[in-house]
């Protein structure tokens, strides 16, 4: 639990229309080497975000090695329900799922519990979006916005006081932006520091159509809404 | 000799089952319902060796109930289909397989559609807008073919249903003397009087 307080906060808001997940990056620096995550068939960057099955997205916060290894359980449980089912997990199932083994660790002596909490964006034909949050002991809830993480109470705050139950994902992303640049420590955001995924439906095919966004479509997120890091250079040539 | 029939309309499943119960050349039983109602907008027809059935349908009928009791929703047809068509195919590869063929029809609550599933002992599964297993599928799927309207209405369909039946009665030398008939559709199950 300790752990998660200090984790990078991961933001999820459900709109009427599609679910929005955002994440703070904590591990950067100059030296660290991102181009593994700007490249590849697109599941993530691999600190926060990851894709759990085509209809499910999930953000982490805690220990990341304890996260990866709940990601790894969340896609097989998710395909083998695929296998059996011949249809996309139930996101409530899915959560169910990797609650169960979570509360497992809480119970028997000798083993440590997982130091994870998770925010789950999904849509299923049963109860279209949805978004859960679970925590290590293996409860979980159902939202329509909630944070995980570093200030996740400031956050919650936020988003108490600005959302609105016919909100569309426009608008969420909005939200999201907004709350994120609040709640994180730097004053100024970039791609390096922020992840950011959607879940909608694909206007076409009515399948849901999960998109979790490149530095690069980070960066063109940022500078719509006008939070992107300035140029610092450009600036002292004006001064 | 066993027959069933089942046949999809614009927004309902028909499932027809004979109800003789036979042992070898003699008849047991002439009043045996051989459809069982999976969950609220599911039914399934089962037919094969005797014995094999019954068990075969209370183990997927329970296991459904136990997904719905799970989750407060019940499985969707499509997917259901799928799990029942993975226990076949399951129980065929081990020492003593369950010879059953099925009829699996179907509304789906979620996006307002019928579905019907023709399923065999081997675990072949089909999608299929009219099925039937047993000496009476010889007449009903031509019949059928010819007679079949899948916009039409629950009339229309039972109309369908009564060629295919009333030609078995007809022309097939071990013919069921009775059926039950079944429709599922946005309402739910009910039984039907031809």
């Amino acid at each position: 639990m300790e752990a998660i307080s200090h984790a990078g906060t991961v933001l999820g808001v459900l709109a009427t229309d599609g679910v929005v997940l955002a994440a703070e990056k904590k591990v950067t620096g100059k030296l660290l080497d991102l181009s593994a995550s700007k490249e590849g068939g697109y599941g993530g960057s691999g600190e926060k975000i990851f894709l759990l099955n085509s209809n499910v997205i999930g953000g982490v916060a805690g220990l990341t090695a304890d996260a990866n290894s709940l990601v790894n359980y969340a896609r097989s449980a998710a395909q083998e329900h695929l296998l059996n089912y011949n249809e996309d997990i139930p996101v409530e199932l899915l959560a169910q799922r990797l609650c169960d083994l979570k509360q497992g660790y809480t119970q028997y002596g000798g083993l440590r519990p997982f130091g994870v909490s998770l925010l789950y964006a999904g849509y299923d034909p049963h109860y279209q979006f949805q978004l859960y949050h679970s925590d290590p002991s293996g409860n979980y809830s159902g939202w329509k916005a909630t944070c995980i993480g570093a200030n996740n109470g400031t956050a919650q705050s936020l988003l108490k006081q600005e959302y609105k139950d016919d909100i569309t994902v426009e608008d969420a992303i909005g939200l999201v932006m907004r709350t994120m640049s609040k709640t994180m420590d730097s004053t100024t955001l970039g791609s390096e520091k922020l992840e950011f995924a959607t879940l909608t439906l694909d206007p076409v095919t009515k399948e849901p159509k999960a998109k979790i966004y490149r530095p690069s479509e980070v960066d063109v997120l940022l500078k719509k809404f006008d939070l992107a890091k300035k140029d610092e250079d450009a600036e002292m040539k004006t001064a | 000799m066993e027959c069933s029939f089942a046949l999809t309309g614009k927004d309902y499943v028909l499932v027809a089952a004979d109800t003789t119960s036979a042992r070898s050349i003699i008849k047991m039983k002439v009043d045996e319902d051989k459809i069982k109602t999976l969950s609220p907008h599911l039914l399934m027809a089962y037919s094969g060796e005797p014995g094999d059935t019954v068990q075969f349908a209370e183990y997927i009928e329970r296991n459904i109930r136990l997904y719905h009791i799970r989750n407060l929703y019940p499985l969707r047809p499509q997917s259901a289909a799928s799990w029942i068509r993975r226990a076949l195919a399951e129980s065929l590869r081990s020492r003593q397989s369950y010879t059953v063929n099925l009829l699996v029809g179907g509304f789906d609550t979620a996006d307002k559609t019928p579905h019907l599933y023709w399923i065999d002992y081997l675990g072949t599964m089909a999608t299929v807008p009219f099925a039937a297993h047993g000496y009476g599928s010889y007449f009903a799927s031509s019949l059928l073919d010819r007679y079949h309207n899948p916009d039409g209405t629950l009339e229309e369909g039972l109309d369908a249903l009564r060629r295919a039946i009333d030609e078995t009665a007809k022309r097939l030398v071990v013919s069921p003397g009775k059926y039950t008939v079944k429709v599922v559709d946005k309402d739910g199950v009910r039984v039907i009087d031809l």
